[in-house]
């Protein structure tokens, strides 16, 4: 263990010096390089200080904060409504689960109820995005590891349920569609025909892509015992998600502690307990196939009924009445110009997002915009695993590591 | 060695070769947004001609980007734009602010302001990308800046099926 490291480290903890330094250390005889942040397998832009010995990994540091824009204080600047449209774009790949856990801490403040539909719209569009998540998910770790053309069916895939994303809320990603009280707008005519197409077709690709991957002797080779993360590592680090469940942690939000729609539902939470970069490979695709049961089940008991909370005090009157009553304007300009007011208080809400739980805390101070809107996000947390995972593998298998870890820098930085 | 396992992988990439493709040669050929596309917006006109829009602000008020800007003024008998008092005399969006949220088409008491499934924005200069009244307007010609041959519906049904 070098203490070339350890300065560097500390340097960069107080004044950011020594930030691109590379450096042997006689002492020890190894080598302090950085790995990243401009790196093509490391997701985005992570950047890793390594300890090396020769191709050994000795330590491994996490530095983050390359993707920092400030978006918790933005939401300060918005008013309740509006920073919807800022949570959304922090894990941009599970857009859904961050506007999810937003509006419920936000309901929870209000105290209103949903609509059952709106509930069950909410419950089927996140998880259709648990799926597009794991699915860049597979597509990248199969080119992290050499296999190409995981990428390019993965990705594939992935465009139909970013087609329906389209046809339901508008945009692709960053949607803002689940907003406090609800959600935008109602499901567009030939919804279920178009889930229909996607739900028929993935069970068979997700057929594909295992007789691809799973007995691949070369993919095996490349995961099988790489980045192990024992059980209890995983629990003091507060890992969750597939991560946390790949090590023999039984823990999903969704059966656990269930929120909106999840309550009475009955599925599978797949486990493994190898904890190594297979385990986690092998509970993200039997997550899909659990994902895929769930939207049918949200689908087929779709409920009929108003898609948002229509409380005039919080969701602006139909343009029609515009015309008519002069209250109903008066409701639409107060609510366009300042938003509605939630009471003075605190909460945490959490849904279990692609990645491990999303939290959400909210403080109102009584006004029209948070007054502190923190989101607990699963890639930060689960980031921190990344050195116990590392040490002591060769650096080759740090690739695969980071890729199994499925970290969005949008997330991890806010 | 691992030959089977090699060859039911190989089998998968092979079957996928003949399937149908899944991309399109954009430019020539588009696909069609879905009709809730939220893409460049296009501010309306009466039957009669003269703007919907009022000058009110309030999509300059709610945007979450402040990429709208909105100067209004009053019309005169001589010079009218829209039917009631106030019209919008400078009305600019600024495409490299705007995300595309939809909240400013929400806020519109007139349904002024509308949002396309034109998704091609682009500029080689900033100034490009700012938006005018003349440009917004939904007369405005639609400028494209390459032909295209064909246009696709949208249909998720078009991927990743064969
Ligand atoms: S779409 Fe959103 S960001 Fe764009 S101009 Fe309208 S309110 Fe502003
Ligand atoms: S577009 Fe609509 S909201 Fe904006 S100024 Fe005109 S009338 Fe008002």
């Amino acid at each position: 263990m070098s203490k070339t490291f350890d300065r560097l480290v500390s340097g960069i903890d107080s004044d950011g010096h020594g930030a691109y330094v590379e450096e042997h250390d006689e002492e020890s005889n190894s080598m302090v390089i950085n790995m990243g942040p401009v790196h093509p397998s490391t997701h985005g832009v992570l950047r890793l200080l390594l300890e090396l010995d020769g191709e050994t990994v000795l330590r491994c540091e996490p530095i983050i904060g390359y993707l920092h824009t400030g978006m918790e204080k933005e939401c300060e600047d918005q008013n309740w409504r509006g920073a919807v449209t800022i949570v959304t774009r922090m894990d941009y790949l599970a857009q859904f689960a961050n506007e999810q856990v937003y509006s419920m801490a936000v309901e929870e403040l209000l105290g209103i109820d949903l609509p059952p539909r709106a509930v069950a719209i909410r419950c089927m569009i996140a998880e259709l995005n648990r799926l597009s998540s794991h699915l860049v998910w597979f597509g990248t770790t199969g080119l992290d590891m050499g296999a190409m053309s995981a990428m390019f069916y993965g990705f594939r895939e992935r465009e139909m349920i970013l087609d329906f994303f389209e046809m339901v809320t508008g945009l692709r990603m960053n949607n803002g569609y689940i907003i406090p009280g609800g959600v935008w707008v109602d499901l567009p005519d030939g919804w279920d025909a178009a889930l229909e197409a996607i739900l028929d077709v993935m069970p068979k690709r997700l057929d594909e892509y295992e007789a691809l991957l799973n007995e691949n002797p070369i993919f095996l080779e490349r995961t099988s015992g790489v980045g192990v993360l024992s059980r209890d590592d995983a629990l003091a680090l507060g890992a969750t998600g597939p991560i946390a469940r790949a090590s023999g942690v039984d823990w999903d939000l969704r059966r656990d502690m269930p929120y909106e729609g999840y309550e009475g539902v009955t599925f599978a939470v797949p486990t493994a307990t190898s904890g190594d970069v297979y385990g986690r490979y092998r509970v993200r695709m039997a997550e899909m196939r659990e994902t895929l049961e769930l939207i049918r089940h949200f689908a087929d008991n779709m409920p009929e009924g108003d898609f948002k909370n229509m409380d005039p005090k919080l969701t602006p009157p139909p343009r029609s009445e515009l015309n008519r009553s002069m209250e109903a304007v008066i409701h639409h300009f107060k609510l366009v110009t300042q938003g509605f007011t939630v009471p003075e208080g605190e909460t945490y809400a959490r849904v279990e997002s692609p990645r491990g739980e999303l939290g959400c805390y909210i403080v109102s101070d009584g006004g029209t915009s948070p007054y502190r809107c923190h989101v607990r996000d699963p890639s930060f947390v689960n980031l921190q695993a990344l050195g116990p995972m590392a040490q002591g593998q060769l650096i080759a298998d740090l690739i695969a590591t980071i890729a199994s870890t499925d970290p969005i820098m949008g997330g991890v930085d806010r | 060695m691992a030959l089977p396992e090699i060859f039911t992988g190989l089998t998968t990439v092979i079957k996928n070769v003949f399937r149908r493709k899944d991309t399109v040669g954009y430019p020539e050929v588009r696909r069609l947004p879905f009709p809730r596309y939220k893409g460049r917006h296009i501010l309306d006109r009466h039957p009669d001609g003269l703007e919907k829009c009022i000058g009110c602000e309030l999509c300059a008020g709610v945007c979450p980007a402040d990429a709208i800007r909105v100067v209004g003024a009053e019309n005169t008998a001589e010079e009218r734009f829209s039917p009631g008092e106030r019209y919008a005399q400078i009305y600019q969006i600024n495409y490299l602010r705007c995300i595309f949220c939809g909240l400013c088409v929400e806020a519109c008491p007139t349904e002024a302001l509308l949002m396309t499934t034109e998704y091609e924005l682009s500029g080689s200069t900033r100034e490009d990308l700012i938006y005018t009244k003349e440009q917004l307007i939904v007369d405005a010609p639609i400028i494209r800046h390459w032909d295209t041959k064909k246009e696709l519906p949208p249909d998720i049904n078009l991927k990743g099926t064969s």
